[in-house]
């Protein structure tokens, strides 16, 4: 299972590549290449890809910004905001911030994992930046319904400081997060109603 | 569904939205009992970088580090006709569209050189003909916020190494790559960015902070270190420190001053930043143990005597993120702010009314304690939000002060006496 989703990333990466170095005129244009990783109704189904629906423009701006800058290294995207402005920057975070947040995952999960999960949530104090419905703002993403993977990849690259982020916050919150607690975690904010 | 603060209702919605949704899932034994009292959220572990952040409090669960914009204010977006400062100084744009400026330090030439916590450069700024030139000298770097300078040599402080560039003011326009000087630093995000210095004794000052809010710390954390330029013979020569962003020795006694940062989450107004004086090496000055000289931690303060660490010189604030300080040991201001310290206050966010985002001035006493304070510039905080924050302060050869805004991505330059303005 894994080596499938590694090589269906592989794949999706490539895709995006192509599409990228198509110079399109229009926002919509040059976005499309995200889109088809992220997701055209702001939802990704590409694995370890975020979903981007439903993030605050602030903290789009940020991320794209620390792409750009290459503090944040995600090959692809270092290599997609390379030659962007400070407008384009702008541009984009405008524009992918209107795209429609991602549902809850169908699935409902497993109620014993859910209730273990949630008293996480609150233990580690989630809801309070992130905000109560784990909805984001400003600065602070919305990690509700985010693609579970992601999440749980994020969380584990905050905790190893691999992931580099504005602030320490995040860096300094997890680490003392186990890995069987990251994957709960991960696993409730997919998934909670 | 809303995630409250007791655990309880958070696994009351969940489980009621598994029973809505859910229908062959409610059948099932473990979905039947809902109504079960809930085990309680765990209590937040000893040593949790958690501990004092209170849960389901409204006003502060809307508290979080104030993020800045990445991109820089456009010049005429600029918040200098709302800064104020005493009768008789003014204040100009020194430069502006640097995105994110942070440490400045002046070369021999006159050039300024910035530092960034968020880009990847070191910049240069160059006053020619009465234009002004911003270079960039160092890129690809990580959180390049410290800068040192001392004869031709640029040291560049990045989250964990310290680089050099050698003849620096050369020729600005083909700067040499830096080169590593030292690099045996901890990796953390949390307080890893860096403010470094180098002392009257010709050594390098690098501070670590403490790798979380208020947490325990290893030999390796939570001081300020001195190596030698080559970066060799590392002596620790103060610990206690949770996170000093700026520091500087007294032109006359040659003592080192240094700001640091109080813990958050213990209260709105307690404990508060501190100015700090070392005067011998090795000393504590409290973290986490004590804060402000006479708080001792709820958390790690138990059996501990806040008597046996140094006590601040000066306190400057609840959550005032004091961070670049300097001494004004030149002459174009009036007399009574010769050799006193400035000190930029970032500003707070773990505090519902914002505090600082101003410069303040220490005036000190012969035996270097503190004799009084007060605000030189401000305005940088309208309606509990920023619309600039300082972060360093420098002072030229002319004995004009620098000011960098981290917010706007600006430098502001504060002259005394008739008007000059020297850009244009």
């Amino acid at each position: 299972m894994q080596k499938i989703l590694k090589i269906l990333a592989a794949a999706s990466v490539l895709l995006c590549a192509a599409a990228a170095s198509l110079r399109a005129q229009t926002l919509t244009e040059r976005a499309a290449p995200c889109l088809a990783c992220h997701g055209e109704k702001g939802v990704s189904e590409t694995p370890d890809i975020p979903s981007l629906g439903g993030q605050p423009a602030p903290y789009l701006l940020i991320q794209l910004y620390l792409f750009r800058e290459k503090q944040r290294k995600v090959e692809i995207m270092n290599e997609m905001t390379k030659g962007f402005t400070d407008d384009d920057l702008r541009n984009f975070s405008d524009y992918i911030a209107k795209l429609p947040p991602p549902p809850a995952l169908a699935d409902t999960g497993d109620p014993v994992r859910m209730q273990r999960a949630g008293a996480l949530i609150t233990q580690f104090r989630c809801n309070s930046c992130h905000t109560l419905t784990l909805e984001g703002r400003e600065n602070i993403p919305r990690i509700a319904h985010q693609r579970e993977d992601y999440l749980a990849r994020t969380l584990h690259e905050y905790k190893t400081n691999t992931r580099h982020g504005y602030d320490g916050v995040m860096a300094e919150v997890t680490q003392s997060l186990s890995d069987a607690q990251i994957a709960d975690m991960a696993y409730f904010m997919a998934r909670f109603r | 569904m809303i995630l409250r603060d007791h655990s309880r209702i958070v696994l009351a919605g969940a489980f009621a939205g598994l029973l809505l949704t859910a229908p062959a899932m409610a059948q099932s034994p473990p979905a039947a009992a809902p109504a079960a009292p809930a085990a309680a959220a765990p209590a937040i572990p000893p040593g949790s970088p958690l501990f004092g952040r209170p849960d389901g409090n409204e006003a502060a669960s809307k508290l979080a580090p104030v993020a800045p914009p990445p991109l820089p204010s456009a010049a005429d977006k600029l918040p200098t006709a709302k800064l104020k400062v005493p009768p008789g100084f003014n204040i100009e744009v020194y430069a502006s569209g640097i995105a994110n400026t942070r440490s400045l330090r002046v070369g021999d030439k006159g050039t300024v050189f910035v530092g960034t916590r968020f880009g990847n450069k070191v910049s240069a700024i160059v006053k020619k003909d009465g234009k002004t030139e911003v270079k960039t000298i160092a890129e690809g770097l990580y959180r390049p916020n410290g800068l040192a300078y001392q004869n031709g040599t640029l040291y560049i402080a990045e989250l964990s190494l310290v680089s050099k560039i050698e003849k620096v003011e050369d020729n600005l326009d083909k700067v040499n790559k830096p080169t590593v000087v030292y690099n045996e630093l901890p990796k953390d995000e949390a307080h890893g960015w860096k403010f470094i210095g180098i002392g009257p004794d010709n050594k390098l000052y690098v501070p670590v902070g403490q790798p979380g809010n208020n947490v325990l710390n290893d030999k390796d954390h939570g001081q300020i270190r001195r190596i030698d330029l080559d970066g060799k013979n590392r002596v620790d020569v103060a610990l206690g420190v949770r996170n000093t962003v700026g520091f500087d020795w007294h032109p006359v006694s040659k003592q080192l001053y240094f700001s640091d940062n109080g813990r958050d989450w213990a209260s709105e107004d307690v404990p508060e930043d501190e100015l700090n004086r070392v005067t011998k090496v090795g000393e504590h000055f409290g973290s986490p143990y004590c804060y402000q000289g006479n708080f001792l931690d709820p958390e790690h303060g138990w059996g501990k005597k806040c008597s046996d660490y140094t006590a601040p010189i000066a306190l400057t604030g609840p959550h005032s993120a004091g961070l670049g300080m300097r001494f004004n040991s030149g002459s174009m201001f009036p007399a009574k702010y010769k050799n006193a310290i400035f000190l930029a206050r970032h500003g707070s966010w773990n505090r519902t009314k914002k505090f600082g985002g101003d410069i303040v001035v220490y005036f000190l006493n012969k035996d270097g304690t503190v004799k009084s304070s007060e605000v030189f510039m401000s305005g940088f905080l309208v309606d509990n939000g920023y619309i600039g924050r300082p972060v360093d302060v420098e002072f030229m050869k002319d004995g004009s002060m620098l000011v960098s805004d981290d917010w706007n991505g600006a430098i502001y330059r504060v002259t005394y006496g008739k008007a000059k303005v020297a850009s244009r």
